[in-house]
């Protein structure tokens, strides 16, 4: 769970600077401090203060699903989030999928299954499959699409991103639930 | 500008009465301010985590669905599921996964598109929504509430907090379908929502009829009375059909042409009403009906 204890940012003081404010927030499990103006975005400040430009930022109105990042586990379009929204909150990005050595299994699977040609919505796809097999480590044919619908490719067709998730869910022996 | 995260409802009603602005997943508010329709607004107080309002309640007299409710909620609450299906329905079409996830009942109703998925189903299954203020709190009927596209009646101060509707027989049904070119980010072209309660003897007790995106706000089929007592055959549904395209008041845009539009409406207000009437006699229609019945975009 996330700690919401401390969920009221402190606006700076007064004066030029008191449209920023001071905002806490894990990335990947690494803790952030960002100071930033209310209105900005999360894909923004991921990219631009943090560096993390696995995150892409297609059409900025939510239609194409580039910018997806999980917010506590769950996909949401960061182009259009509010990341002063994100105080004391868990993000998961791109960069949060593989390990030191090695490719998340779907990266692997998405590599293997020619689901990558110009890439850029590849983050965003990957971000919403582990999503979907966090909550659903089987799912049908039907579930995926449904899952990967609110992500655009436009070089694929789909088929081989939707079979990279298929053999990713096959190949993971389900776990019994566990806490968390 | 000031943004202040809300702990409590009284922390949030207090925000509000100093003049801040509401957001919960801020898939219109956001998303509007970045296309440059409305600026963000100056003050804004962020109610999504507020558990009071992400609550469904169910008495025996009534279901109360926090206004704070997502839609991905929505889609699979048990208690929505059973007693109002339509609204299940109709979250499961909002948006994508994404803005399923943190876009809210109460957003969808006070945004007041006349092209909400969640409005017609409320109004057929009688809802009203409950208002607060740092002082009081009032019922508002849905009909008074939307005023026109993206206009309400609420007043600055005033939070919905939710969508309140009465308990129904055990022998009701509801079910919302649209029209849709694609199955995902997508905007009614038209829409229908259906609530039927059936008679021991398997004919129409009650029945309400409302329409998605044909009139400034979501429209309620009127004179639908006569109805009672009828059983659900070609001929009802062929009625109800003629009386919802000959209410509606569509406008031609982008998507569709008033013609068009007047014609569809006919056929999902048909579809929703033979779901509903299905639903209310035992027989499983999943939801969303959309997806269990082909009516929307095809694969």
């Amino acid at each position: 769970m996330t700690d919401t204890t401390s969920t009221s940012p402190t606006p700076a003081a007064s004066g030029a600077a008191a449209d920023i404010n001071a905002v806490s927030l894990s990335v990947n499990g690494a803790p952030y401090n960002v100071a930033i103006a209310t209105d900005r975005n999360l894909s923004g400040v991921l990219r631009n203060e943090m560096g993390l430009t696995g995150t892409k930022e297609g059409c900025d109105d939510c239609e194409c699903g580039a910018c997806m990042v999980l917010l506590d586990g769950q996909p949401i379009n960061s182009c259009s989030y509010l990341a002063i929204q994100c105080q004391g909150r868990e993000i998961t990005t791109v960069e949060g999928l593989a390990s030191r050595d090695d490719l998340h299994p779907l990266q692997r699977n998405i590599l293997a299954a020619g689901g990558v040609q110009c890439g850029f919505c590849t983050p965003g796809m990957l971000m919403s499959a582990h999503a979907l097999l966090e909550t659903n480590p089987e799912p049908t044919q039907e579930e995926i699409r449904i899952g990967l619908s609110g992500n655009l490719c436009r070089c694929t067709g789909y088929a081989k991103i939707i079979e990279a998730v298929a053999n990713t869910a096959a190949e993971t022996p389900v776990a019994p639930p566990s806490a968390g | 500008m000031s943004f202040t995260i809300a702990t409590s409802l009284d922390d949030a009603l207090a925000a509000l009465a100093d003049g801040a602005r509401p957001i919960a997943g801020g898939t219109d508010l956001v998303v509007g301010a970045r296309q440059g329709k409305d600026p963000l607004p100056q003050n804004l107080v962020a109610i999504d985590r507020l558990g009071e309002l992400a609550r469904v309640e169910v008495t025996d007299s009534e279901i109360r669905i926090g206004a704070g409710v997502t839609h991905a909620q929505l889609m699979v609450d048990a208690s929505v599921v059973d007693h109002c299906t339509a609204i299940a329905d109709a979250a499961a079409l909002v948006g994508s996964p994404a803005t399923r996830n943190v876009g809210t009942l109460g957003g969808n109703v006070m945004n007041g598109s006349p092209a909400m998925d969640t409005g017609a189903p409320l109004v057929v299954l009688g809802a009203t929504a409950e208002l607060r203020t740092a002082s009081a709190t009032r019922t508002v009927a849905l009909d008074e509430l939307w005023t026109g596209p993206g206009q309400t009646s609420a007043q600055p101060g005033e939070l919905c907090t939710a969508l309140v509707m009465p308990a129904r027989p055990a022998t009701s049904g509801s079910a919302y379908v649209r029209l849709e070119y694609r199955r995902t980010m997508e905007i009614a072209v038209v829409g229908a929502a259906a609530s039927v309660t059936l008679a021991s003897d398997g004919a129409i007790e009650s029945l309400r009829v409302a329409l998605t995106a044909v009139a400034p706000t979501i429209l309620e089929v009127t004179g639908l009375d006569d109805l009672s007592g009828s059983t659900v055959d070609d001929g009802l549904l062929a009625s109800v059909a003629e009386r919802a395209s000959g209410q509606a008041t569509p406008i031609t845009d982008l998507r569709a042409s008033d013609r068009y539009r007047s014609k569809m409406i006919g056929v999902m207000a048909r579809r929703a009403v033979e779901a509903a009437a299905m639903r209310a006699r035992g027989e499983a229609v999943a939801v969303p009906v959309n997806r269990a019945t082909g009516v929307g975009a095809a694969e």
